[in-house]
C-alpha cells in the first residue's frame, strides 16, 4: 500500500513588541518569575483591556509579504477555558474576523519550490506558564508571558511531508525575521507550531482522521515529530484499526508521541465577542505608513548586494537568507571596502563556526566592528590569513577586538623587506648543505626555507615578501 | 448641628460657610453610620482614613471643587487601593484592590471623601439586595422591608441621611430601582460617559456608573466628576463632559416626552398608576408635551437582558478561581477540584444561577438561539430608540412596576418573579441610553420613583427635566422617620 502524508500547520509566532498586547507591561524574555506583570496580565478585577497597535502593524506587515488580505477592522472574541496560568479564565483572541485572511508562502525542499497556501492569521493573547517539577506538591506559576502578543498562522493542509513542514517552518522563520515581526527564537518559543497530521491512500481525495501534535519549537522536532507520527498512523491502518482524533504530545527525549489527557483540551470554548473592546480600525494612513515603511526583503536584498557590493549571485543569496546575517553583513560592509573577502569569511568560517553551535550570529560574540578589523587587518597585510583564523578563534571566544589579540600576542606581520631579509640571510648562513642541494637543482628544497623563515618569524612573515627576497638572495 | 438628610449643595454652603469642618462632617457621616448600623447599608468603613483626609482638607484657597470635604459612599463593586472591596461576595471577603476605579478617583481628585463601601447585591446580581453574603439592607423607610437592588446600600444610606450622595453601577436597573425604592433620585448614565476602569464587571456591555443623590442637582455635580475619557477604557467615550450644572435650569416649556405604548401600566398598582398621572400633570403645567410613542421591540427585553447579561458573567466571573485572590477552597485535592470547591463555597444561588444560565447560553450549539439572537434582538431595540428619539426629547416610565416590598416576599420560589422588577428599567442598559428615576410620591408610605430616559449623551436634557420637576414639587425633600431603626 502507498501512503500519502496530508500536514497543516498552525504557527505561533510571537510579535516583537516592546509591551503585551491588552497591557504596558514588559515582553522582555528571561526576566524573574512574574516582574513582567501588571494589574491587567493578572487579571485582577475591575481591569480592562486595551490595545497595543505595533503588534496589528507587525501583523499586518506579515498579511501584505505573504499577499494576503488584511481586515482593517478587528473584532476580537474570548475563548473560555479555566486555567491556573490562564488568569481571566478566557483568552482573548480573534475568532470570525482574523486580521490576516489567505496568502501563501514559497518552501523549498531539494532544489524544488511549493505553494503552501495560508487560511488565516489571527492576533491573540498568550497565557503564562505553569511550572509543574521545582516545588514539591506545589505548582508554580509564572505570569512573565501571560498577554504577549502571537500571530497565529493556519496553513491549509497542503504539506506532504516532514521535510516540506521544516522547510515551511523555515521559510516561516526567515519571513518573520526579515519583517521583524518576530524575533524568532524558537529555543525561546517565539515560533512553535501544532502540526495536523493524517495520511491517506495515495489517490484518495478524502482526508484521513488527523491527530494534533501540540507545541512543536524546534526544526529538528518538527521533522522527527511528524515523521514518528506518520509511522504510527501507518501501522494502526496496516493492522485494519483506526486512527484516534486527539491531541498528542512530542516527547523528543522518548523521541515518541503520546495523546494528552483529555482533559486538558476537551473544551467547549464558548467564544463570544469580546465587550471590553470597541472593534480596532486601522486607518489607511496606518496601511499606508505599515507600506512604506516595508522592509527589504531577501530576494531584493540578494539583487541589491550583487550590485552595490560586487558579490557573487552565490555569496549574495547566502548571506540574504538570514535576516541575521545580512544585518551583520551590511554592518560590517560599512567599515571595510573588501567586501569579497567579508563575504568570503561570513559563508566560510564564521557561519561553520555558527552552524556548529547552531545559533544565529547575533547570538554570537562577535560584533560588526571586530569582523571588519579582522577583514581590514588582512585586506593591509597587518597579518596573514592564516594568523587571521587564529584571532578570529580567540575572537569567537573571548569576543576581543583584533588588534587587541595581535597586540597581546605579538601576531603583527612582518612586512619590512629589511627584517625579512635580515632573516632570510640567517636561514641561509645555517642550511649551507641545503643552499648547495637547491643551487644544484633540487627546486622542491624553496619550501624549505620558507618554512625555517617562518618558523623564526613565528608566521608572521609576510608570505609574499619572503617568497621574493628569497628568490633573490638565493640567486646570489 | 445635624447634616442628617443634607444635600451635597447645602453642605458645601454649611462648609464655606465655616458652620462645620470637613472632619466634624466626616465624623458626623461616621456617627450617622454607627448610629443606623442595623440598615446594614455598608459592608466596610474607612473611619481612619477619611478622618485623616478630612484634616488635610483646606477650605481657605479660592475656586475650590464643588465636592471639596463632601462625604460619600462607594458602592463595594469599585475597587479602592488598601480598602477592602467584596462585590458582596464570600469569594472576595479577604480582597484589598492594589489600586483604585478612575471613578472613584475622580471623585476622589475632586476633594471629596470616602467613609466606606456601601453593601449590594452580589457582583451586582439581584433587585432587592437579598443575595448579599453580608446581609440584606432595609429600607430606611420601613424595616424587613428591602431597598432595592443592587445598589441597595448606597440607595439606603443616601435615603437614611448618612450620606449626601454615594456612587453605584447599573446594569439593568441597579441605581434608578433601588433609589426608587428609597425615595432618591439617581442617574445611569450613557453607556461609556464614566470609566469601567477598576468596576468589578458584571455584563461589560451593559454596567454603568453612576449617582445616587438627594436632588437632580447632587446628581449632576456628581457626574460632572466621575465622567470623561480613560485611557484604560476603551469603551469608554471620548467626548467632551459637559458642564451639567449650567444647564439645570433651562426652561422645559416644549420640551417633547414620550409615552412609550408597550408598557402596559393598567396592570399595576392604581396607586403607582395615580402616581404616574400626577407627575404628567406636572410637566403639562411646566409646558411639557406629551405623546404616544411606539418601540415595538421593547417587550422582549427581559429575555434578551437575561441571555446577554448572564453570558457576560459567566465569563467575567471566570477570574474568580482561587488561585491568585480571594476565597480558596481548603484541602483540594488537584486544580479542578480547587477551582470546584473554591467556586462553590464562594458564589452564592444567585450568582451561581446566572453563571450557569449564560455557560449554557454560550454553550456549542446554542450559542447562535440564544446569545446571538438576543444580540440581534438588542439591536432592534437599539434601532427602535433612534427611531424615537427623533420625535421626542425624553421618555418617562414608572421606575419600578412596583413600591418596596418584604424580605424574601419576592423571587423565593420563582426568580423570574423578581427579574420582572427591571421590566422598565432594562431597555436602557440594552441601548446604552441615560436613564433616572426620581421620586414622585409614596404608595402605601413607600417612595415610588419616576423614571426618565433621554438620548444619547443627552444626561443635560433628563437632569434639566429632573431638576424643574424638583424646583415645583417637594417629594424629593421626604424623608423616613427612622424610627426603626433607633
Amino acid at each position: 500500500m502507498i501512503w500519502e502524508t496530508v500536514i497543516g500547520l498552525e504557527t505561533h509566532v510571537q510579535l516583537s513588541t516592546k509591551t503585551k498586547l491588552f497591557s504596558r507591561a514588559s515582553t522582555a524574555f528571561g526576566a524573574s518569575p512574574n516582574t513582567n506583570v501588571n494589574l491587567v496580565d493578572c487579571g485582577l478585577p475591575g481591569v480592562l483591556p486595551s490595545v497595543n497597535k505595533e503588534a496589528f502593524y507587525k501583523a499586518i506587515r506579515f498579511g501584505i509579504a505573504i499577499g494576503a488580505q488584511i481586515n482593517q477592522t478587528s473584532i476580537f472574541d474570548r475563548k473560555n477555558y479555566f486555567y491556573a496560568d490562564l488568569p481571566k479564565g478566557y483568552q482573548i483572541t480573534q475568532m470570525d474576523l482574523p486580521i490576516v485572511l489567505g496568502g501563501s508562502i514559497e518552501i523549498i525542499t531539494d532544489d524544488s519550490s511549493k505553494t503552501i497556501n495560508i487560511t488565516r492569521a489571527h492576533l491573540e493573547e498568550d497565557a503564562g506558564k505553569s511550572i509543574h517539577d521545582e516545588y514539591d506538591g506545589f505548582s508554580a506559576i509564572d505570569l512573565n508571558r501571560a498577554g504577549t502578543p502571537l500571530l497565529e498562522i493556519v496553513s491549509e493542509p497542503e504539506i506532504s511531508s516532514a521535510k516540506e513542514a521544516v522547510a515551511y517552518m523555515k521559510a516561516m522563520h526567515q519571513l518573520v525575521t526579515y519583517l521583524d515581526v518576530s524575533d524568532g527564537n524558537m529555543a525561546q518559543g517565539s515560533l512553535r507550531c501544532d502540526a495536523n497530521v493524517s495520511i491517506r491512500k495515495k489517490g484518495n481525495k478524502e482526508l484521513g482522521t488527523r491527530t494534533e501534535i501540540k507545541n512543536i519549537n524546534s526544526f529538528k522536532f518538527i521533522e522527527k515529530a511528524i515523521n514518528y507520527e506518520v509511522k504510527r498512523q501507518i501501522k494502526i491502518l496496516e493492522n485494519g484499526e483506526k486512527v484516534t482524533q486527539e491531541t498528542r504530545l512530542y516527547d523528543s527525549v522518548k523521541d515518541e508521541t503520546r495523546p494528552m489527557r483529555s482533559k486538558e483540551f476537551a473544551n467547549d470554548y464558548r467564544y463570544f465577542p469580546e465587550p471590553d473592546l470597541l472593534p480596532v480600525v486601522i486607518s489607511n494612513e496606518e496601511m499606508q505608513t505599515i507600506k512604506d515603511e516595508f522592509p527589504e526583503l531577501p530576494k531584493e536584498k540578494e539583487n541589491r548586494y550583487i550590485k552595490e557590493f560586487n558579490l557573487s549571485a552565490y555569496d549574495a543569496q547566502i548571506i540574504a537568507s538570514s535576516k541575521s546575517m545580512a544585518d551583520f553583513f551590511e554592518d560590517a560592509a560599512k567599515k571595510t571596502t573588501n567586501y569579497s573577502l567579508l563575504s568570503n569569511w561570513l559563508i566560510g568560517d564564521i557561519s561553520a563556526f555558527l552552524n556548529k553551535e547552531m545559533i544565529e550570529i547575533h547570538e554570537s560574540k562577535l560584533n560588526s566592528d571586530n569582523v571588519a578589523m579582522l577583514i581590514n587587518r588582512i585586506d593591509d597585510q597587518t597579518i596573514s590569513g592564516k594568523i587571521g583564523k587564529s584571532i578570529f578563534e580567540e575572537m569567537w571566544v573571548s569576543g576581543s577586538s583584533p588588534d587587541e589579540i595581535i597586540e597581546s600576542q605579538g601576531l603583527k606581520q612582518i612586512s619590512d623587506d629589511g627584517a625579512i631579509e635580515e632573516i632570510i640571510m640567517t636561514v641561509i648562513r645555517d642550511n649551507p648543505d641545503q643552499v648547495e642541494a637547491y643551487l644544484g637543482g633540487k627546486d622542491k628544497l624553496f619550501g624549505f626555507f620558507v618554512g625555517q623563515v617562518m618558523k623564526l618569524t613565528e608566521g608572521k612573515a609576510n608570505p609574499q615578501a619572503v617568497n621574493k627576497i628569497l628568490k633573490e638572495q638565493l640567486k646570489k | 448641628m445635624s447634616i442628617q438628610f443634607k444635600s451635597i449643595t447645602e453642605l458645601r454652603a454649611m462648609l464655606d460657610d465655616k458652620l462645620i469642618s470637613p472632619l466634624e462632617l466626616v465624623q458626623e457621616s461616621h456617627h450617622l453610620a454607627d448610629k443606623f448600623k442595623e440598615l446594614n447599608c455598608f459592608i466596610t468603613m474607612d473611619e481612619d482614613l477619611s478622618k485623616k483626609k478630612a484634616r488635610t482638607i483646606d477650605l481657605g484657597k479660592e475656586n475650590n471643587s464643588f465636592l471639596l470635604g463632601i462625604p460619600l459612599a462607594q458602592k463595594d463593586l469599585f475597587c479602592t487601593q488598601d480598602l477592602r472591596t467584596t462585590c458582596a461576595s464570600k469569594i472576595l471577603s479577604n480582597f484589598i484592590p492594589p489600586y483604585t476605579a478612575t471613578a472613584v478617583e475622580k471623585l476622589e481628585d475632586s476633594g471629596s471623601i470616602t467613609i466606606g463601601k456601601t453593601n449590594m447585591d452580589e457582583f451586582a446580581m439581584g433587585s432587592s439586595n437579598e443575595t448579599s453574603y453580608f446581609g440584606n439592607v432595609h429600607n430606611p423607610w420601613k424595616k424587613g422591608y428591602v431597598p432595592g437592588g443592587s445598589s441597595g446600600g448606597s440607595a439606603a444610606a443616601v435615603a437614611a441621611g448618612i450620606v449626601p450622595a454615594a456612587t453605584g453601577t447599573d446594569t439593568g436597573g441597579s441605581i434608578r430601582q433601588p433609589a426608587a425604592h428609597c425615595g432618591i433620585t439617581g442617574l445611569k448614565p450613557t453607556y461609556g460617559r464614566i470609566s469601567r476602569w477598576g468596576m468589578i464587571a458584571f455584563a461589560s456591555s451593559l454596567d454603568q456608573a453612576g449617582p445616587l443623590a438627594r436632588t437632580a442637582e447632587d446628581c449632576a455635580v456628581i457626574l460632572s466628576s466621575m465622567s470623561g475619557h480613560d485611557p484604560k477604557d476603551t469603551t469608554s467615550l471620548n467626548v467632551e463632559v459637559p458642564d451639567f450644572l449650567s444647564k439645570l435650569n433651562y426652561p422645559i416649556k416644549g420640551l417633547k416626552i414620550g409615552i412609550i405604548k408597550e408598557f402596559d401600566l393598567s396592570d399595576l398598582d392604581k396607586e403607582v398608576q395615580t402616581r404616574f398621572e400626577e407627575s404628567k400633570k406636572v410637566y403639562e403645567k411646566l409646558g411639557a408635551e406629551f405623546v404616544d410613542v411606539s418601540l415595538p421591540n421593547i417587550s422582549a427585553s427581559v429575555p434578551t437582558y437575561y441571555s446577554i447579561a448572564p453570558a457576560e458573567c459567566s465569563s467575567n466571573l471566570s477570574r474568580f478561581d482561587g488561585v491568585r485572590f480571594g476565597h480558596r477552597a481548603e484541602n483540594t485535592d488537584d486544580l479542578n477540584d480547587l477551582y470546584i470547591k473554591s467556586r462553590s463555597e464562594g458564589f452564592g444561588d444567585e450568582v451561581k444561577r446566572r453563571i450557569l444560565i449564560g455557560t449554557y447560553a454560550l454553550s456549542a450549539g446554542y450559542y447562535d438561539a440564544y446569545y446571538k439572537k438576543a444580540q440581534q434582538v438588542r439591536r432592534l431595540i437599539k434601532n427602535d430608540f433612534d427611531l424615537v428619539f427623533e420625535s421626542v426629547d425624553i421618555l418617562m416610565t414608572p421606575t419600578s412596576p412596583s413600591t418596596a416590598f418584604e424580605f424574601g416576599s419576592k423571587g423565593a420560589q420563582n426568580p423570574v418573579e423578581l427579574y420582572l422588577e427591571d421590566l422598565f428599567t432594562i431597555s436602557s442598559n440594552l441601548a446604552g441610553l441615560p436613564a433616572m428615576s426620581i421620586p414622585h410620591g409614596q404608595v402605601n408610605s413607600l417612595p415610588v420613583g419616576l423614571q426618565l430616559i433621554g438620548n444619547f449623551l443627552r444626561e443635560d436634557q433628563l437632569l434639566n427635566a429632573a431638576h424643574i420637576f424638583q424646583q415645583n414639587t417637594d417629594f424629593h425633600l421626604a424623608k423616613p422617620s427612622m424610627e426603626d431603626f433607633k
